[in-house]
């Protein structure tokens, strides 16, 4: 299908069409990273911008992997998270980001929403890569390739969410993402953790919640497990880190009721001991080091579907 | 009165609650500008509330604003409205009595609750000894600090920090409680709830001297105004007419909330509940809201957009229009305990249809949700205070004029 989309802010409008299109891409872009020499010329004379507002090590890095194995030129743009605090204001940043002229701008920020305010104000694309609670798209299309390639089809496939959904984006990417390809999900958590209105029956459309994990996880096709932030004790969230790891935590007797061999996912960084089990981790389950491979992957294709294809030549031809 | 055909006539508006920045934030708005964009949008009085720098707490700060306000040609008359604690702080109370000797027309922290039940209390005893009414904005902090929008279905979507609709509820029978306990005139201002409206009715239904008033941005706007809908409640919603999410003009405090709310806060204008329609007008320089949802500071400019926003209700049937009408006029005055004052007329012609532009208002503030859309029904001729003065301010000419 014909690529459309200027930006990439949010999944939750996508067609299915359109999420395939991805993670065909995705593919090839694998293709690419198991060769001797992992770059093609596709983005050659392209600039893209990391504007990292929130630190971020692993999505950063992935990032500019991809960016790199595909030609373009990368730059960097730290600044502070929060305008009011350090002074810069975010407005401030878009005018610097628009003078010096990238093509692509790959944006974490603490603010849901940021990268819309950015998108409004610039002419270059824009990557959410994640904001605050809202959206992680290239997480959601990351891990719907990981577990394509794990489960085929995911029509019908049950996945079990397990933990802080209420603050997180990768959540609501992966539910964002996961739907139109016809998986059903289950979210799990404490219910403090899980936003009220989603627990009071106005659930986005296949999916469930279930307060006790075994439940959710008997003949599951897969589960990924978000990260606990531990200041969510502190603002009466959650009685305590040991009690929550108790009842809410990955382990291999809770994984083995799943349905045989279904995989385990974690975006990382992973709190092991906390939401997961530290063999259920690294056991034979888990697809957490195909995550991080695919990322890179994933990241090639909506580059090079934003700043590359319609004026350069599909990659495969080019390579 | 003429309520029927294209141009109506009726008494000039009063606002319980318009936020006119001066002194202290003269970037947002001042108390001419302020008070000009007041009559354009048909409010011939405005009761202007405290929370300026400094706040409105002692008599010769009340008096300073009269002495400010500009004279009737220019805008509407300015009522003050002056603190209930000192610096608006909810720790020590303002000397209401003195305040309202000084012309306090009514007392409010608004935009901080005064959390401490117990001052509050002597609060409303107070006010009552000094003949004038308490204006508590209610609201939960413990429930409610963190929020910037409703708490439901949309900002789970849109993982934005929820303000639920208990946070206020909760506020709302406090306050009901202590008005219960002290037979002191209590006035709820921008109620957002199906809930809150609900402990309104019965309280009335049990004799407290209790009132309410709720703003047009609540009448007219849902929740998925941040999710970028442009449709009004009774509306069904135009894709074409979607405007970005997360834009900050729809972040104000109490939040937008769901359709339900907004239905309610329609029944309770109809059975009079709800006494009056007030702005909260909340008029901010762009520095303010041209930031992250999440760092914007609250509230709508809506001084100028209040009359096509009701109107555009009686339009779909939700009130008869004789009903806003009150609550826009008789409805306030009853609130504060005082005569409409006498000659203030409106014309309004309510076909016209206008496009909100930053041009189109008189307020420093232009944040609104409503810019670039086009609008039906607009103040035609106002004027104040016509037994004293020939004819009535042109609010046409005047803009052309400018």
């Amino acid at each position: 299908m014909k690529w459309n989309r200027r930006h990439v802010l949010d999944t939750d409008d996508w067609s299915r069409d359109e999420i395939e299109t991805v993670l065909d891409q995705t593919r090839a872009m694998i293709e690419i990273l198991q060769r001797p020499i992992r770059r093609a010329p596709p983005l050659r004379g392209r600039t893209v911008i990391l504007f990292f507002a929130e630190s971020s090590t692993r999505t950063r890095v992935s990032f500019e992997l991809a960016a790199k194995a595909l030609s373009a030129d990368v730059t960097n743009i730290t600044a502070s998270g929060s305008s009011v605090d350090k002074g810069e204001s975010l407005y401030d940043t878009v005018r610097t980001l628009q003078a010096l002229g990238g093509d692509v701008v790959v944006m974490r920020h603490a603010s849901s929403g940021a990268p819309y305010f950015v998108a409004e104000r610039t002419d270059a694309a824009v990557i959410n890569a994640g904001d605050g609670w809202h959206a992680h798209p290239t997480q959601g299309l990351l891990d719907a390739y990981t577990l394509r390639d794990a489960l085929g089809d995911l029509e019908e496939k049950r996945i079990v969410i397990v933990g802080d959904v209420l603050h997180s984006r990768v959540a609501r990417s992966d539910i964002n993402t996961l739907l139109p390809l016809g998986a059903r999900i289950t979210l799990s958590g404490p219910p403090t953790l899980i936003p009220t209105a989603w627990r009071c029956g106005q659930l986005p459309h296949s999916v469930t919640y279930e307060s006790d994990l075994d439940l959710a996880l008997d003949g599951a096709d897969a589960v990924i497990a978000l990260r606990l932030q531990r200041e969510r004790q502190a603002s009466g969230l959650l009685p305590s880190l040991r009690e929550y790891s108790r009842v809410w935590g990955l382990t291999a007797e809770r994984v083995a009721r799943m349905r045989s061999g279904a995989p385990v996912m974690h975006p990382g960084p992973m709190n092991e001991g906390i939401e997961i089990d530290p063999a259920v981790a690294h056991g034979t389950r888990s697809l957490i080091e195909a995550q991080v491979t695919n990322g890179v992957a994933v990241r090639m294709a909506l580059l090079y579907l934003l700043a590359g294809a319609g004026t350069a030549t599909p990659v495969e031809e080019r390579a | 009165m003429k309520l029927e055909g294209r141009y109506i006539e009726v008494p000039g508006f009063m606002d319980l609650h318009a936020h006119l920045r001066e002194p202290g934030f003269e970037e947002s708005e001042t108390l001419a500008t302020g008070a000009h964009a007041a009559l354009h949008g048909g409010f011939t009085t405005v009761c202007a509330m405290p929370n300026t720098d400094p706040a409105i707490d002692t008599p010769a700060l009340v008096k300073e604003i009269y002495s400010r306000a500009p004279g009737w040609a220019e805008g509407a008359r300015v009522w003050p409205v002056a603190s209930i604690t000192r610096g608006r702080k909810g720790t020590e109370l303002a000397d209401l009595v003195e305040l309202a000797e000084a012309g306090a027309v009514a007392f409010s922290d608004d935009g901080n609750p005064v959390d401490d039940a117990h001052l509050f209390r002597s609060a409303l005893e107070y006010a009552r000894s000094a003949g004038r009414v308490v204006i508590e904005h209610p609201q939960d902090l413990s429930l409610s600090a963190r929020g910037v929008m409703h708490e439901g279905s949309v900002s789970a979507r849109l993982g934005l920090p929820g303000m639920p609709a208990a946070a206020e509820e909760i506020a709302v029978a406090r306050d009901i409680a202590l008005a219960k306990m002290t037979g002191a005139r209590l006035h709820l201002t921008h109620l957002s709830t199906a809930g809150s409206i609900d402990l309104v009715r019965r309280a009335k239904a049990d004799g407290i001297p209790v009132t309410c008033d709720v703003t047009p941005h609540h009448l007219a706007m849902t929740d998925e105004w941040v999710a970028g809908s442009r449709a009004f409640a009774w509306e069904v919603p135009d894709e074409a007419l979607r405007g970005v999410p997360y834009d900050s003009s729809t972040k104000v405090n109490p939040p937008l909330r769901a359709h339900t709310d907004v239905r309610a806060l329609w029944a309770g204008l109809v059975d009079r509940t709800v006494d009056a329609i007030a702005t909260d007008h909340a008029p901010h320089a762009s520095t303010k809201k041209d930031v992250e949802f999440d760092q914007a500071a609250f509230g709508i400019s809506g001084l100028e957009t209040a009359v096509p926003l009701v109107l555009g209700g009686v339009r779909a049937g939700w009130a008869p229009l004789a009903t806003v009408i009150a609550a826009l006029t008789t409805g306030p005055a009853r609130v504060l305990g005082i005569e409409l004052p006498e000659g203030d007329r409106l014309t309004i012609d309510t076909e016209v249809e206008w496009v909100v532009t930053p041009e189109a208002f008189f307020s420093l503030g232009k944040n609104t949700p409503l810019m670039g859309r086009s609008l039906i029904g607009r103040v035609d001729t106002a004027g104040i205070g016509l037994t004293k003065r020939q004819g009535g301010l042109r609010v046409a000419e005047a803009i052309s004029g400018r």
